[in-house]
């Protein structure tokens, strides 16, 4: 038996029999991560020391009993680096937080520490989530296990790939216009974006405020739904967090979508699209309808416009979230300067890379006096607009089917000197943020070049049970595929 | 020369008095040591969030209900985006689209009458950290701990024509703020900050001519200099034949003028937007109705009141409700010893003495109002004399001492053991024949000099009407 080819929750069931340590946990990932990661550079950090000394406090722990309710007890995980880790380098990917050590740790990480998860290190991502391929980070880019000359998707690439590549039971990531689902959907894992406010944001050093969530990131649907059980929730601590009541996702893991209304709009596979994504899709649509489920096309409003009006709203929350760096209280500081302009111009000079600027740039520019009501405002309306235009939706479905993104995972370098290409990456993903809707990305086929692709099914406000039970459902038709080869004699 | 008009408009900042600050649960106590009030939230840490402190919504709803502005049931934070190194978010929580209070104003009386002073709007805000240059090391430090002390801003409409009509606006609102007991206003520790919007025309112009603002301003006396100071300065430049500038100028009070800071030109953008980290804040109609009904008395009514219910004169009424602290002292003594009269005078006259003897402000009294009514009880039940009794006040004043326990220890109480009392009215009628003789010749007067005598013989503590009887036996 290969322990780090378990999910997390087969891990947890051996934790608990006794069949497997909490330290032999985290040993064998500690080793997995030490063999591949020359390979992936999924990690930031690793944090061995840690890890194995919290091995055995969870192991007494559960050996006293402690835990009982808990099925993720004893499983390693690791972390996107824009998650704060009391103690631990927090660098969002970036050389202004290269020294970065939270005094605190992230809301989600003290609920998954509580539930005995081992943190075991921290993962890549693209500079301050800004991407969608890995390769904005300070660190060098992560590479895609299923073929390392392709990129893992962004920005939570890391996660993904560590998790694809068996140096991670689960992760968290980060979505802010995809970057949970689309990594997920490249490196052929599953990935849960819930409704915004489910899960708090105290700790997840922000990029933009109002579409920002963190979510889990696993191999099955089942070890998503486990995690998200145990970091969802309201905290007083996050003003925009929300009581949903009810909590036990893991509820709907059920094979049963007979009657569940699914929608497709007409658009999400129109122009862009891939055609093997294309037809994947509309495979994974017709094993639901063979399910029982409802499914057919339909027209939706207003898809078009999302793209621009993400990346005006963002842009401008970063432009203002990002200022905060500026060499004066923590972080990168130049070493050379004359006075306080000029720290604050070498700083950020040196310390953020070319995609950050480029947005803070957008972002300041579309807040600033005079064109705030050409692009902000206009872009406030637009999301209010897709709001609507997915509530009118849900008034006929329970849950959106499309793909997760028009492609499979592209060449390392690939749209280099093409930002807006690049940015359209995210068409299928930006609405479910715009409209703070939970989505959730799971393998459903390969392309010829045995790339993974990805479906998504976007539920209601709140409705993360609906896209739960759609996801296992169809997931119980497909056995997961691992990019890493089961290795002989074990 | 022309006949000018000067019009102002102020921004008055008010630090609020919660306990805690209006985003984390840091104390908002002023001074401490450098940057040991604060903590992730208030430093701006990354992946830190804000969590509105209720009370200061409850604050800024109060302020505007007291000025008669209409609560906006709906508002929202938006951010202020500027790099400075006192603000460690690089933007500043404030309200820019939709403020707490709009469209209120108050009265003021000044010596040429009564007119309203119209308030624009009123918003809820942080403050920023303190900057402090060490010129032994040649560097600049920064104190957070006065970042994300809760303000509110009230902006006036350009109402006030001088400086005359802007301390009346300013020691109204103060007082306002002060019964309300939403702030301190201690403008010495900045919790009272007034920007001046100064602009003069030509009597009668229909138009108002190009403002320029002094920010900061921290005493009344510094504010008033300054409105005469500018309005000065506006008009050489107009009469030279010169243009104002509208620009931020920092008015030097040492130096009896104002500078240019910087001009609307190089003014910042500050690039507002909705503060996404922050849910709309609804105000609800119970919400509201509690806040009324939560309205203390304020100065105008309670000045009023003590006219009628304590009788006491309209003169010393005024003078006791013009502070907050005063007025507090003075109900609560009142209602111990049921003696308002004496109370009044205690205070308008040797309080007033000691506060100007000592440079303070009324706001600075330490003494308890019960010991001001014990010492108020003592005279009247003969316990002390009025000459002790001043002496047992400073002590009250100074050290709020309790008067009983004061005059026991120094031994100040009235003797009233009859037989030393003879003895020493004995001894001064031995001492003094020639006022002996007056007295019996006739001369009534002779007697008082004899009481003074024995009192000084006594040390002060002996009731003078003994004394008076005792002589008139003995001779």
């Amino acid at each position: 038996m290969e322990i780090t080819k378990l999910t997390a929750l087969e891990l947890g069931k051996k934790i608990k029999a006794g069949e497997i340590t909490v330290k032999e946990a985290v040993q064998a990932q500690l080793d997995r991560i030490k063999e591949a990661d020359g390979a992936y550079n999924c990690y930031v950090t690793i944090m061995e020391q840690e890890a194995l000394q919290r091995a055995e406090e969870v192991q007494k722990k559960i050996d006293a009993g402690e835990f009982a309710d808990s099925p993720l007890a004893g499983v390693p995980a690791a972390i996107k680096d824009n998650i704060c880790t009391k103690g631990v380098l927090t660098t969002c990917s970036s050389k202004m937080l290269g020294n970065f050590k939270p005094p605190y740790s992230a809301e989600a990480v003290e609920k998954l520490e509580a539930a005995g998860v081992v943190i075991i290190g921290k993962l890549n991502m693209d500079e301050f989530a800004m991407g969608g391929s890995t390769e904005t980070s300070f660190y060098g880019p992560t590479r895609n296990p299923w073929n390392v000359n392709t990129v893992p998707g962004g920005s939570s690439g890391g996660s993904a790939a560590a998790v694809a590549a068996e140096e991670a039971f689960f992760a968290l990531g980060s979505d802010t216009g995809g970057s949970i689902r689309q990594p997920a959907s490249f490196c052929g894992i599953t990935g849960i974006k819930p409704t915004y406010g489910m899960v708090s944001r105290y700790g997840l050093i922000a990029f933009a405020s109002s579409l920002d969530q963190i979510g889990p990131m696993g191999r099955d649907v089942s070890d998503c739904a486990a995690v998200l059980e145990v970091i969802a929730g309201h905290d007083a601590k996050d003003s925009t967090s929300m009581d949903a009541g009810d909590y036990k996702f893991t509820e709907a893991l059920v094979d049963d979508v007979k009657g569940m209304k699914i929608g497709i709009p007409d658009s999400y596979l129109g122009e862009g699209i891939d055609e093997e994504v294309k037809q994947s899709i509309l495979a994974a649509a017709e094993v639901l309808r063979e399910k029982g489920a409802l499914v057919e096309e339909f027209h939706m409003d207003m898809t078009k416009y999302a793209i621009p009006a993400y990346y005006i709203i963002a842009s401008a929350e970063a432009s203002s979230n990002l200022s905060r760096y500026d060499g004066i209280k923590y972080g990168y500081r130049t070493p050379d300067f004359e006075g306080l302009q000029d720290v604050y111009k070498k700083t950020r000079s040196e310390g953020f890379g070319a995609e950050v600027k480029r947005r803070m740039m957008i972002g300041a520019f579309v807040l600033s006096s005079g064109y705030y009501d050409a692009y902000y405002k206009k872009a406030l309306q637009v999301k209010a607009l897709i709001k609507e235009s997915f509530d009118r939706a849900f008034e006929k479905y329970d849950v959106i089917l499309g793909p997760t993104a028009p492609t499979t995972a592209l060449e390392i370098g690939a749209n280099a000197d093409d930002p807006l290409k690049r940015y359209l990456g995210d068409i299928y993903t930006v609405s479910a943020n715009l409209a703070g809707l939970p989505a959730v990305s799971l393998p459903c086929g390969f392309d010829s070049r045995k790339l993974p692709i990805g479906l998504q099914l976007t539920g209601k406000l709140f409705g993360e049970k609906d896209i739960i039970r759609a996801a296992y459902s169809f997931e119980q038709t497909r056995k997961y595929e691992s990019p890493i080869k089961e290795k002989e004699g074990k | 020369m022309k006949t000018y008009e000067t019009v102002i408009g102020l921004e008055v900042h008010v630090e609020l008095a919660t306990k805690s600050k209006i985003f984390c649960g840091c104390t908002t106590e002023f001074g401490g040591d450098p940057n040991t009030h604060c903590c992730p939230v208030c430093t701006g840490m990354p992946g830190t969030l804000p969590v509105l402190n209720k009370k200061v919504v409850e604050f800024a709803m109060a302020a505007g209900l007291a000025t008669g502005c209409s609560i906006t049931r709906s508002c929202k934070f938006d951010r202020k985006n500027y790099l400075y190194p006192d603000l460690p978010k690089a933007y500043q929580v404030s309200q820019l689209y939709l403020p707490i209070c709009r469209d209120g104003g108050i009265e003021i009386e000044t010596s040429s009458g009564k007119k309203r002073i119209g308030i624009h709007e009123i918003h809820m805000e942080e403050d920023a950290g303190k900057l402090i240059h060490d010129d032994w090391d040649d560097c600049t430090l920064v104190d957070y701990n006065r970042c994300g002390v809760p303000l509110i801003e009230i902006v006036s409409d350009p109402d006030m024509r001088s400086a005359e009509e802007v301390i009346a606006y300013l020691e109204k609102l103060k007082l306002i703020l002060q019964y309300l007991g939403v702030s301190d206003c201690k403008m010495q520790e900045g919790s009272l900050r007034a920007d001046i919007n100064l602009s003069i025309r030509e009597a009668g112009a229909p138009e108002f001519g190009t403002r320029t603002e002094m920010k900061n301003m921290n005493s009344f006396k510094a504010i008033a200099r300054a409105i005469e100071g500018e309005t000065k300065r506006q008009i050489e430049v107009l009469e030279d034949g010169g243009k104002v500038i509208q620009e931020t100028r920092r008015w030097d009070d040492n130096k009896d003028t104002s500078f240019a800071m910087r001009s609307k030109e190089d003014a910042q953008d500050y690039r507002y937007f909705p503060e996404p980290d922050l849910a709309p804040i609804e105000i609800s109609e119970e919400w509201l109705a509690e806040i009324k009904a939560r309205e203390p008395e304020l100065r105008d009514a309670k000045k009023a009141r003590y006219t009628e219910e304590f009788e006491i004169p309209e003169y010393d009424a005024d003078i006791i409700t013009a502070s907050k602290k005063l007025a507090d002292i003075f109900e609560a003594a009142a209602a111990i010893c049921h003696k308002p009269k004496e109370v009044s005078n205690w205070l308008m006259v040797e309080t007033m003495r000691l506060l100007k003897e000592k440079v303070m402000e009324p706001e600075e009294i330490t003494f308890a109002p019960e010991n001001l009514a014990r010492l108020i009880e003592m005279v009247a039940s003969n316990a002390i004399n009025r000459t002790v009794a001043k002496t047992v006040f400073e002590a009250v004043f100074n050290e709020n001492a309790d008067p009983e326990a004061y005059v026991k220890e120094k031994g100040l109480g009235i003797v009233n053991d009859e037989s030393a009392l003879r003895k020493a009215v004995e001894d001064i009628i031995a001492a003094n024949p020639q006022s002996v003789e007056d007295y019996r010749g006739g001369k009534d007067k002779a007697i008082g000099f004899l009481v003074g005598q024995t009192m000084k013989a006594m040390k002060g503590k002996a009731d003078p009407g003994m004394i008076n009887s005792l002589l008139k036996e003995l001779l």
